[in-house]
C-alpha cells in the first residue's frame, strides 16, 4: 500500500506496509543513512528526526503516522551544515565515533527551538533520551549552551 | 567512480512532483571502484538527486615511497589510514604524525582508508596501541618522503641538498631564497631511489608542526551532517537485508525450523540456516537462522515469525549468580600462585591488623551504539566485504574461512565504527554476511538488533577477588594476599578450554600491583566459561583497578590515615617497579622502553587531587574519592566528587582526570578519550549482564541502563602531564579503570558505606 511522506522538503511515495517504522523507510527505502538505528524501542535516541520541527524517535513511529507532516532528518537540518547546533558541535569537537550525534544534534535543535535558553536541568531533561556510549555528554552540554548563546 | 542508478526502476521508491521528471537519481556505489574521496572507504549515503562528483584531473606523476604516503604533481598528499576509526581519532592522529615529518600542509592532505592487507603491517586497532606501535613508523615514512623531495629540489636547482630544507609543503633554498611546491618536485623525486630509514633524519620535536596540537578529527564535518558512513550505512545496488536469530544459549544448535510464516511477511525473500561452529568459536559464526528481506524491518518481522527448535546444549544451565558463588568459593581456597615476594602468610600472622574484602565485578557488554553490521557481495569467485571492524585482516581471514575462499579473493573494506570497545575486533557478524551473500549471489547486509548485541556479545569476564592485607602497628602495609578468579578470554580461542587466566589477562593490572609491600602473594583460581568471553575496553584492568584501589582505601581507613597520603605512601618510593618475580606482559612493549615508574604514578595522583581541591571541606554526603591505575603503558588518576542524596541517589558534580601518556599526538583527542572513559567507567557502575538458564537477562537499554546525560558527571576536567620525553602511551582504554574505584571511594567518604561489588546498589546508600 503506497505511503506518502515528505522528507527534507521532498515528497515521496513508498510502497511499504503502513506499520513500517519511519526509520527503516528513511534508511532502507529512501536511502538517507544519516539517521541511525540504535535500539528499535525508542530508548536511545540515535534515530531522532524532526516531525514538523519537533524531535521524535523514528524507530518507533509507523510511517503511516507521518502522512501530511514534514519530516526533517540530519541531512535536512540546514542546507550547508551551519545550523547553530552544528556549528557549536564543530567548535566543541563533540563527536567521538559520531554515530549517535545525528540524533543528539536533532534532539538539541528541537530542545533549543522549544526552549532557547535551557538551564542545566532543562538540558538534562531534554537530552536524557539520547545515549552516547563514547561519553561526549559534557561537550554536548557545552555545545548546547554555546548554540543557545549564538541564538540570542 | 560512483555509479548513478536510476532509482525509478526500483518498484518500491518513487520520487514525486518535487523532483522534475518524476524520477530520482541516487548515488550508489560501485563496490569494485574506490570512492573518489575516501579511497577504499566507501560512502553511500548521498541519496536522491546528488550531482556526480566533479572530475579530478588525473595526476601525471606520483611519488609513492611507501604504501602509506603518496604525493601527486598537484601537490596533494594522500596518507593511508590503516587503523580503524572508532572515535579515538586515529584517522587523524596517525596521518598527523606522518604529515608532520613530511612538512606537509594539513589542508592539502587527503586521508584514504586502507583495506585489510598485510602490506600495512598489523591493522589490529585494539589494545590502545595504534600510536604506540606506529609513532616511529609514521615519522620515518614521512621523513623518507620529505628527504626525497629535498633531494629532488637540490637536483632541480643544482645545489647541495644540505642547503635545502622542507617547510610547509615547499622545499626552500635558503641562500637564494628560491622555493618549489611539493607538486613541482614530484616528477624528479619519483625518479630517485627511496632512501632507507637510516639515511633520513627525523625532526627535532621542538619543530613539530602538528604533533601536540588539538587538530579536529578529519571525519568531524561529515559527522555533523549525516554524511559519515558507518558499516551499517553501506548500500549496494540490489542489496538485501538480513536478520539472524541465534540460539538464546551460547553454542546451542538449530534442531529444526519452520519458516513458512516468516516467508509470508511482505518483503521476506528467503530464510537460510547459518552453520554453527563448535568451540573454540574464535570469530566463527554462532549459527542460527537468517531471514533475508528487502529491508531491515521486513527481515525483523519475518524473524519474529520463525519457529525454531533448539538443542540448547551444555550451557543451558548457566546461572551467573551460582557462578559467582562458585568463583567466590574458589577465592576462599588456595589457588595457583602467580606472583610471590617474601612470606605473606608469616607476615599476616605477625600483622597488627588484618583487613579482608571479597570484591566482585560482573559481566559487561560493549553495547556499541552502532550494533554489529556488515555488507558482503560475492561475485565471480571474489568476496567484497564492508564492515565496522577493528581489524580488516581478521575479517579477511574469518570470512575466507567461512565461505571457503582464499584470502586473496576477499577484500575487506573498513567503514567508520559506531563505537567498538573490543566488540568489533570479533567479526562473526561479517562472516554471517559473507555466508548469506554467497548463498544468495546478491549483496546482503546483516544488521544485529540491540537484543542480539546484548545477548550474544563476547562478554567482559565477571571476576571475583579476595584480598587480605596486613598492617603493622604504625599503619604500614606489610602483607598483601590476592586471589582472583574469572573465566578466561582464551576459552573462546583455545581447544583446551582453559580455566586459568592467561598471562596477558593477569598482566592487566593484577601482577603489576604497584604497591611497596614487602610480602606479596597473588593467586589465580579456575573458572569455566559458559558464554563467549572477550575483551572489552580496558579488559581485566577494570576489576583489578577496582579491587586494588578499593583495598588501598580500606587499608587507609583501618590505619586511620587520609586515603590520599596513604595511597602515595603505599605506592612508595620513586622506582621502576621490579616485576622480576613474575611473568609479566607489558602491553606488547619491552619493559626497558615502558617501565612502570612509581614517580609517574604518584605524580598523576597529586595532579588529580590538587585540581579536584582534595581536602577542602564539603557539605554533608559529599566527598572526593581517588583512584590511580597504570594500564596500556599510561598512568591515569581520577578524582571523583560525589553527592549522595538521602534516597541514595548518586550524582557527580565534577571529575578531575590526570593523565600521563608520554608523548601526546593530539591533546584534544586524549582529553576526549579520558572524558569518555569516565562515562564508560561510570556505566560499569550501573550495569551488569546476568544469565539464568543459559539466557542473558538483559535485552535492550531498558535493562542495560548505560549512563545518560542527567547521570553523567556535570564537569570533567582532564589534565595532561607534559611528558614528551617518554614514548607515547595508550589512550583509548587507560581512563576507564580508575573511575569506578574513585567513585566508590568517594561514596565511602561521603556516606561511610563501602561498595565491594558492581553495579552499585544505590538503594543501600539511602539514609
Amino acid at each position: 500500500m503506497p505511503q506518502h511522506l515528505t522528507v527534507n522538503g521532498q515528497a515521496y511515495e513508498v510502497d511499504v506496509a503502513p506499520d513500517m517504522p519511519l526509520l527503516w523507510v528513511i534508511r532502507d527505502v529512501i536511502g538517507l543513512t544519516g539517521t541511525k538505528f540504535g535500539c528499535g524501542i525508542a530508548a536511545c535516541g540515535a534515530c531522532t528526526v524532526h516531525l514538523d520541527g519537533v524531535a521524535v524517535r523514528s524507530c518507533a513511529l509507523p510511517v503511516s503516522a507521518v502522512a501530511g507532516a514534514k519530516v526533517t532528518t540530519i541531512e535536512g537540518l540546514s542546507a550547508k551544515g551551519d545550523h547553530p547546533v552544528q556549528k557549536a558541535w564543530l567548535k566543541h569537537m563533540v563527536p567521538q565515533c559520531g554515530y549517535c550525534q545525528s540524533g543528539q544534534i536533532m534532539q538539541a535543535a528541537s530542545l533549543l527551538k522549544l526552549n532557547p535558553k535551557p538551564s542545566d536541568e532543562d538540558i538534562d531533561a531534554g537530552m536524557a533520551g539520547n545515549i552516547c556510549r563514547c561519553g561526549t555528554y559534557t561537550r554536548i552540554r557545552a555545545a548546547i549552551k554555546e548554540a543557545a548563546g549564538a541564538k540570542a | 567512480m560512483s555509479t548513478i542508478e536510476n532509482l525509478s526502476r526500483r518498484t518500491f521508491l518513487k520520487g514525486t512532483a518535487a523532483l522534475g521528471g518524476g524520477f530520482a537519481l541516487g548515488l550508489i556505489l560501485d563496490p569494485f571502484q574506490p570512492h573518489p574521496f575516501y579511497g577504499g572507504f566507501i560512502g553511500s549515503a548521498e541519496a536522491a538527486d546528488a550531482a556526480p562528483p566533479p572530475a579530478i584531473p588525473p595526476p601525471t606523476a606520483t611519488l609513492s615511497p611507501n604504501v602509506f604516503v603518496s604525493i601527486d604533481n598537484m601537490g596533494t598528499v594522500i596518507i593511508v589510514a590503516h587503523r580503524s576509526e572508532m572515535g579515538q581519532g586515529v584517522r587523524t592522529s596517525l596521518p598527523m604524525i606522518l604529515a608532520d615529518e613530511l612538512e606537509a600542509d594539513w589542508g592539502r592532505v587527503r586521508i584514504e582508508q586502507a583495506v585489510g592487507d598485510k602490506i600495512y603491517g598489523s591493522q589490529y586497532t585494539d589494545g590502545s596501541r595504534s600510536v604506540r606501535h606506529n609513532y616511529e613508523r609514521m615519522r620515518e615514512f614521512g621523513a623518507v618522503a620529505r628527504t626525497m623531495l629535498v633531494q629532488a629540489a637540490a637536483l632541480q636547482w643544482g645545489v647541495p641538498a644540505a642547503e635545502c630544507r622542507a617547510q610547509n609543503h615547499k622545499v626552500v633554498h635558503a641562500p637564494s631564497g628560491k622555493s618549489l611546491d611539493y607538486g613541482q618536485l614530484v616528477d624528479t623525486a619519483a625518479t630517485l631511489a627511496v632512501p632507507s630509514v637510516k639515511q633520513v633524519t627525523l625532526k627535532d620535536p621542538k619543530d613539530f608542526r602538528y604533533i601536540g596540537k588539538p587538530l579536529a578529527s578529519v571525519d568531524l564535518p561529515d559527522m555533523l551532517v549525516g554524511k559519515a558512513v558507518y558499516g551499517i550505512d553501506i548500500r549496494l545496488p540490489g542489496m538485501l537485508y538480513a536478520a539472524v536469530e541465534h540460539c538464546p544459549v551460547t553454542y546451542g544448535k538449530v534442531k529444526s525450523f519452520d519458516a513458512s510464516e516468516a516467508l509470508k511477511v511482505a518483503g521476506v525473500k528467503k530464510v537460510v540456516e547459518i552453520p554453527q561452529n563448535q568451540p573454540p568459536i574464535v570469530f566463527n559464526t554462532l549459527g542460527g537462522v537468517a531471514v533475508i528481506a528487502t529491508n531491515t524491518w521486513a527481515a525483523n518481522e519475518g524473524r519474529r515469525k520463525l519457529k525454531i527448535e533448539w538443542d540448547y546444549g551444555a550451557n543451558a544451565g548457566y546461572d551467573s549468580d551460582a557462578f559467582r558463588k562458585d568463583m567466590e568459593e574458589a577465592t576462599a581456597k588456595d589457588c595457583k600462585i602467580v606472583r610471590k615476594e617474601g612470606d605473606v602468610l608469616g607476615a599476616m600472622r605477625d600483622a597488627n591488623k588484618v583487613v579482608e574484602a571479597d570484591i566482585y565485578v560482573p559481566h559487561f557488554a560493549h553495547a556499541t551504539m552502532e550494533p554489529p553490521a556488515a555488507v558482503a557481495l560475492v561475485k565471480d569467485g571474489k568476496c567484497e566485504l564492508w564492515s565496522s571492524c577493528q581489524d580488516p585482516q581478521a575479517v579477511r581471514s574469518t570470512v575466507a574461512g567461512a565461505i571457503g575462499f582464499e584470502e586473496k579473493n576477499v577484500t575487506s573494506h573498513v567503514a567508520l565504527l559506531g563505537g567498538a570497545f573490543g566488540r568489533k575486533s570479533k567479526p562473526d557478524f561479517a562472516a554471517e554476511a559473507a555466508i548469506l551473500a554467497r548463498q544468495l549471489a546478491l549483496p546482503v547486509k546483516v544488521t544485529w538488533s540491540r537484543e542480539d548485541d546484548l545477548q550474544h556479545a563476547y562478554y567482559h569476564a565477571c571476576n571475583a577477588q579476595r584480598i587480605t592485607a596486613g598492617l603493622d602497628a604504625s599503619g604500614k602495609v606489610v602483607a598483601w594476599h590476592g586471589r582472583s578468579v574469572f573465566p578466561t578470554i582464551w576459552s573462546t580461542f583455545e581447544k583446551t578450554d582453559p580455566e586459568y587466566g592467561h598471562k596477558i589477562e593477569l598482566s592487566l593490572g593484577y601482577l603489576d600491583l604497584p604497591y611497596a609491600v614487602p610480602n606479596i602473594q597473588l593467586e589465580n583460581g579456575k573458572a569455566k566459561a559458559h558464554v563467549r568471553i572477550g575483551w572489552l575496553r580496558s579488559v581485566n584492568n577494570i576489576p583489578n583497578a577496582f579491587a586494588h584501589n578499593t583495598m588501598a582505601n580500606m587499608l587507609a581507613e583501618a590505619a586511620g590515615h587520609d586515603p590520599y597520603e596513604f595511597l602515595l605512601e603505599l605506592i612508595g618510593p620513586d622506582r621502576v617497579l621490579d616485576l622480576s618475580s613474575t611473568d609479566y606482559w607489558n602491553y606488547d612493549q619491552t619493559y626497558d622502553e615502558y617501565p612502570i615508574m612509581t614517580a609517574r604514578l604518584k605524580n598523576v595522583v597529586r595532579l588529580a587531587a590538587k585540581n579536584a581541591g582534595y581536602g577542602k571541606k564539603l557539605p554533608a554526603r559529599q566527598a572526593v574519592g581517588l583512584a590511580v591505575h597504570r594500564s596500556f603503558t599510561t598512568y591515569v588518576a581520577t578524582a571523583v566528587h560525589v553527592k549522595v542524596d538521602k534516597d541514595g541517589r548518586v550524582s557527580v558534580p565534577r571529575v578531575d582526570v590526570a593523565c600521563d601518556a608520554g608523548r601526546v599526538i593530539n591533546p584534544d583527542r586524549v582529553k576526549s578519550q579520558m572524558e569518555g572513559a569516565c562515562i564508560y567507567g561510570m556505566s560499569a557502575c550501573v550495569t551488569e549482564i546476568t544469565a539464568k538458564e543459559g539466557r542473558i537477562q538483559q535485552s535492550n537499554f531498558s535493562e542495560y541502563p548505560v549512563v545518560r546525560m542527567p547521570d553523567a558527571p556535570r564537569e570533567i576536567h582532564v589534565h595532561i602531564v607534559d611528558a614528551g620525553n617518554y614514548p607515547p602511551g595508550g589512550v583509548g582504554e587507560p581512563g576507564t579503570p580508575p573511575f569506578a574505584p574513585a567513585l566508590c571511594n568517594a561514596i565511602f567518604a561521603a556516606t561511610g558505606k563501602r561498595i565491594l561489588e558492581l553495579p552499585i546498589n544505590q538503594g543501600k546508600l539511602a539514609v
